[in-house]
């Protein structure tokens, strides 16, 4: 058992993990948010993606104890008051159908929104398809959730 | 997930007495191959010693022509940094192709290379650049270093700290990645210097990376494509699966050899 302690949406969390506990199970079962999905377990989906310390990572592969002393962004922590822009942009677009990938895509979609923008990079369609490398959708084909960001590029 | 008693190490030196006072320990650096491995119950570590937090490991500095990388630093940090994208722009290129974005921003170098998983990217570098891989006891020439699928010179208990790539004058990556898992189906990374070439191609042998040295001395006469036009590559010893044969892959070698040429220019 480790001892762990972080911020996770701005309020400071501690918690009593096994050792093997995944980022991805603290916050869904000893946190109670479970915004943040499971859809494989094995890296691939991108349905767990949290930001740690400002990046997208996938939560399903990190410890819960590799995140102690993190600051921690999970979906429910992006709205303030009103819906964050990429949040309103995936309800404008149509960006999600059964919304199971969809706390991922937002989670992924912020964060290479943030990327290009602190590095000077246009984010255009191509660059929103190859970003989301990381993500599956197994009901939109994709168009929306591309449309989705793009609008919410513009936004940020 | 199997249990593991973890441990956080702040310090090299702290991660190599943790590993020593282990009964069966690995080093945790990124984790994006170890814990779906344990998942997998392909791996049964009684300790993880997490040393992606240990400052002293990362960072990117460039000096005298070449670029030392600390283990620790991630593939987001190489594909982002401004000064290596002017120095070695294919070294940047490669680490911003490695898995997704949320893979980059865990993976790190010193991970990549002591897996040594004959179809990661990063041996292909550090082996087309004669790079030197230095540990907390020594430093290990590329060439001496890779040693077979997922086999190194590492001994028990040594921690790659940085890896020194030689800058080279022009250079390519050149990857034909399998769509699903985003691996190199076959890569092959080529490294022109003021003495030589030097090609090294991933993801095709059954021993792992390993350089392609007739097509050196092909590439050093002349550096061009149709160099290495001509080569016959053998399919003997290369990996055969579902998403690619032995002779399907000894063709992925001739020709991306040349694209990498034509891009490096
Ligand atoms: S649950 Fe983490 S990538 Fe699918
Ligand atoms: S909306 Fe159903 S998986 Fe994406």
């Amino acid at each position: 058992m480790s001892e762990i302690k972080m911020t996770v949406n701005g309020k400071p969390v501690r918690g009593d993990v096994k050792d093997n506990t995944l980022l991805v199970e603290f916050i869904r079962e000893h946190l109670r948010l479970t915004g943040t999905h499971v859809g494989c377990d094995t890296s691939q989906c991108g349905a767990c993606v949290v930001h740690v310390n400002g990046k997208a990572i996938k939560s399903c592969t990190m410890l819960a104890a590799s995140a102690d002393g993190a600051e921690v962004t999970t979906i429910e922590g992006v709205a303030n008051g009103d819906l964050h822009p990429m949040q309103k942009a995936f309800n404008d677009n149509h960006g999600l159908q059964c919304g199971f990938c969809t706390p991922g895509m937002i989670m992924s979609g912020i964060d290479m929104v943030q990327r290009y923008k602190s590095a000077g990079k246009t984010l255009d369609e191509a660059a929103i398809r190859h970003e989301l490398e990381g993500n599956i959708c197994r009901c939109t084909g994709y168009h929306n959730i591309v449309k989705s960001i793009a609008q919410a590029a513009g936004e940020m | 997930m199997h249990n593991a008693n973890y441990h956080a190490a702040h310090t090299t030196a702290d991660a190599a007495s943790l590993l020593a006072s282990a009964e069966d320990g690995v080093l945790l650096a990124g984790g994006q191959t170890l814990l779906p491995t344990m998942k997998a119950r392909l791996a049964a570590p009684s300790d993880l010693v997490d040393i992606s937090r240990a400052e002293e490991l990362r960072g990117i500095s460039i000096a005298d022509g070449a670029v030392t990388i600390g283990a620790m630093t991630t593939h987001s940090e190489v594909a982002s940094n401004s000064d290596l994208q002017t120095a070695f722009p294919a070294l940047c290129s490669l680490a911003g192709r490695i898995g997704d974005p949320a893979v980059r921003h865990r993976g790190t170098i010193g991970g990549s290379l002591a897996n040594n998983d004959p179809a990661a990217c990063y041996p292909a570098a550090v082996l087309a650049t004669g790079a030197t891989i230095s540990t907390n006891t020594r430093d290990i020439a590329a060439d001496d270093y890779f040693q077979g699928m997922f086999t190194t010179a590492l001994k028990e208990g040594e921690i790659i700290t940085s890896v020194t790539l030689p800058i080279p004058q022009a250079a390519h990556y050149q990857k034909f990645a399998q769509p699903a898992s985003r691996f190199a189906l076959v890569g092959v990374f080529v490294a022109k210097y003021a003495d030589g070439v030097r090609v090294a191609v991933t993801g095709a042998s059954e021993d792992g990376v390993h350089r392609w040295t007739e097509a050196e001395v092909a590439l050093s006469d002349s550096f061009a494509a149709e160099a290495v036009a001509d080569l016959a590559v053998s399919a003997d010893g290369l990996i055969s699966d579902l998403h690619g044969d032995g002779a399907y892959r000894a063709n992925l070698v001739k020709v991306l050899t040349g694209r990498a040429v034509t891009a490096a220019g």
